[in-house]
């Protein structure tokens, strides 16, 4: 087997003819990595994940999960992963136990195998005690749960989660990372997420490709890609008013100083290093340093700096738009 | 980690699993159901008495005026023979048209397909809803196979349309509902045999105009384009022969005639036309059989978008 869980070259999907919703990518996901894939609406994530989970047939390209090529050996491809949709999939009418199990029959898993995982799976998600009850009265957070318990039945070795914690609150948002990170540490399981939120990938993605109108612009670990922007910034003040841009220019690691409002803002690739050397140096001189702050960089900046701060309304196809909002409505229930 | 001697791995597996979902929504809903049945009782009832052609033409209705018997000088024997003659009318008129004289049991069998073809519409419905819910494209990314997704919604509508007619035929019974001499138990079977091959051929045909289909509206305009259309150009409510001649141009295609006809045969006729019966269930078998296999041909090309 090769060591790498998801490998895509030149993967394309143009819809209708002319409207390329992916172009062109390459990347790479290794055994037992967790990979994020970020993006605004519509550059194309949900796309993908539907190309590699044999939903979709790419125009070009190619892909291979477990060296499984997506197009020719889709059925192994589909044993193999398990999905965690965007959308509230599990039938409102069934109990959260039958919805488990359904999933089990459409990997033609016995029901002496699937009485048993099942049963685990409610556990690891907290639902037993609801398995009877409708999915019609569970909660967004419940219903985000079970999604995940029957992406896990075929107890694939790469899962597919698209948008994990979208619309959900801040307690069942850290129950699901706590999901996730459990499933690389114990099961040694290879995810690939998509994801609006910045902090979530930060927290737990090993890689991160940004993807932006169809091509991946950037790839690397969360790090990396802070790092890319030229680091840290410190900000000092000092007590008398000379000016020791020059002084600090001197100092390890130090990138860049300008003078702003009477304090320096300095630049730095890694800041808690550099901040002791800076008061160290500036005390050798005799200065007083009378205020100091640490700024690393987020996600959020780099995510702005590759995608550019307009907004993306537009060009969301009619059918997953209105999946969502069935399931903003259903949730305000 | 995977445990490959548990995993099924016959083309077929999950048909169950998914039929009895659709099955499930449905039972466990009776109100739709008992909605569903409204209609075609009120039919039965309603137009099945209105034109009872038995009781609206008799020797009460049709009384002969005193004036006629005075000009006509007519003796008490003939008043009586007349008489007779008006009583039997009816019945010797719907003897002739419609094969039975019981009105009710005719339209009965209508009612029995039309309530085969308004469960089959709503399969159409099902796929939509499906897609735009997201499941489907859940159910893709598993390996069941792309035909069983189908088959699944055609096996549950034909289960399901074969219960509700049933059921309308067990309520037709008190409506006055008469079998005829020609009827045994073992009719029953072949009454079933007939709705399992048009529900069949229907759900599959609906299915297939909906495969594609991402909007709801869709379903819906197709339901209401075809329904009146296919009920009234069938024998649903009038023989064939006594149509205008445009409508039994449609009527005579129409398989949902062939089905009513050979129904009627095996619930309220005096005597079976082998030979007929024969004809009927190759037609709607050949229906069944051609429109299932565009509707697995599509879901292989189609399903996936």
């Amino acid at each position: 087997m090769s060591e790498d869980a998801i490998k895509a070259e030149g993967l394309t999907k143009v819809f209708n003819g002319s409207l390329v919703a992916v172009d062109h990518i390459d990347f790479s996901v290794k055994n037992g990595e967790i990979f994020g894939f970020l993006g605004p609406n519509g550059a194309g994530k949900t796309t993908t994940i539907n190309m590699l989970i044999t939903v979709l047939k790419p125009t070009e390209g190619k892909a291979a999960i477990l060296g499984y090529d997506i197009a020719k050996q889709n059925n192994e491809v589909r044993y193999s992963i398990g999905v965690v949709p965007q959308e509230y999939t599990a039938d409102e009418d069934l109990t959260g136990y039958e919805n488990i199990l359904l999933c089990a029959d459409l990997y033609g898993i016995s029901r002496k195998v699937s009485t048993k995982r099942a049963a685990d799976l409610l556990a690891l998600v907290e639902l037993t005690a609801f398995k009877d009850k409708k999915v019609q009265t569970f909660s967004g957070g419940m219903r985000r749960r079970l999604e995940l318990a029957c992406g896990l039945i075929n107890r694939p070795k790469v899962l597919f989660l698209d948008e994990p914690t979208l619309g959900l609150d801040v307690q069942t948002r850290a129950a699901t990372w706590n999901y996730i990170k459990m499933l690389k540490k114990e099961f040694g399981m290879t995810l690939f997420m998509t994801t609006h939120y910045l902090e979530e990938a930060d927290a737990l993605c090993d890689r991160i490709a940004i993807i932006d109108h169809g091509k991946i612009i950037v790839v690397g670990t969360p790090t990396e890609l802070k790092d890319s922007l030229g680091g840290d910034i410190i900000t000092v003040a000092i007590k008398k008013d000379v000016d020791i841009t020059e002084l600090v220019e001197q100092i390890e690691h130090v990138k860049e100083v300008k003078k702003e409002n009477g304090s320096y803002m300095i630049k730095s690739a890694n800041g808690e290093v550099t901040a002791p050397l800076i008061i160290e140096a500036l005390r050798k001189e005799g200065h007083v340093v009378t205020r100091l702050s640490l700024t690393k960089p987020t996600l959020n900046e780099v995510y702005l700096q590759y995608t550019g701060k307009s907004m993306r309304d537009a060009e969301e196809s009619g059918d997953s738009l209105h999946a969502k909002r069935m399931m903003m409505a259903r949730r305000r229930h | 980690m995977s445990e490959n001697n548990n995993i099924s791995k016959s083309k077929l597996h999950g048909l169950w699993a998914l039929t009895n979902r659709e099955l499930k929504k449905w039972y466990k809903a009776p109100t739709v159901f008992i909605l569903t049945l409204i209609q075609p009782v009120i039919w039965l009832g309603l137009l099945g008495n209105a034109l009872n052609l038995g009781s609206l033409v008799s020797s009460s209705s049709l009384a002969i005026p005193p004036q006629v018997i005075t000009d006509l000088q007519l003796s008490p024997a003939q008043i009586t023979g007349l008489q007779a003659l008006f009583s039997n009318m009816g019945d010797t008129i719907l003897q002739g048209t419609f094969g039975t004289t019981s009105y009710i049991s005719f339209m009965a069998v209508g009612m029995i397909a039309f309530t085969a073809l308004f469960t089959t519409m709503f399969s159409g419905m099902s796929v939509v809803w499906d897609r735009r819910l997201g499941f489907l494209n859940k159910a893709l990314s598993t390996p069941v196979s792309r035909a069983v997704i189908i088959l699944s919604k055609v096996l549950s509508a034909t289960l399901r349309s074969m219960f509700q007619a049933s059921v309308i035929l067990i309520i037709a019974v008190p409506l006055g509902f008469q079998f005829g001499a020609a009827f045994t138990p073992l009719s029953i079977l072949g009454v079933f045999a007939f709705l399992f091959l048009i529900c069949m051929g229907l759900s599959s045909m609906f299915i297939a105009i909906n495969i594609r289909s991402t909007r709801i509206e869709t379903p819906m305009a197709v339901m209401n384009l075809l329904n009146l259309p296919l009920t009234f150009a069938s024998s649903a409510f009038f023989p064939i022969e006594r149509m205008p001649e445009w409508l039994q141009a449609v009527a005579t295609v129409n398989p949902l005639s062939y089905t009513m006809n050979g129904m009627r045969q095996l619930l309220i006729n005096q005597t079976i036309n082998y030979a007929d019966l024969a004809i009927q269930y190759a037609y709607v078998g050949i229906f069944a059989a051609v429109l299932t296999t565009v509707g697995i041909v599509l879901s292989w090309r189609f399903l996936n978008k």
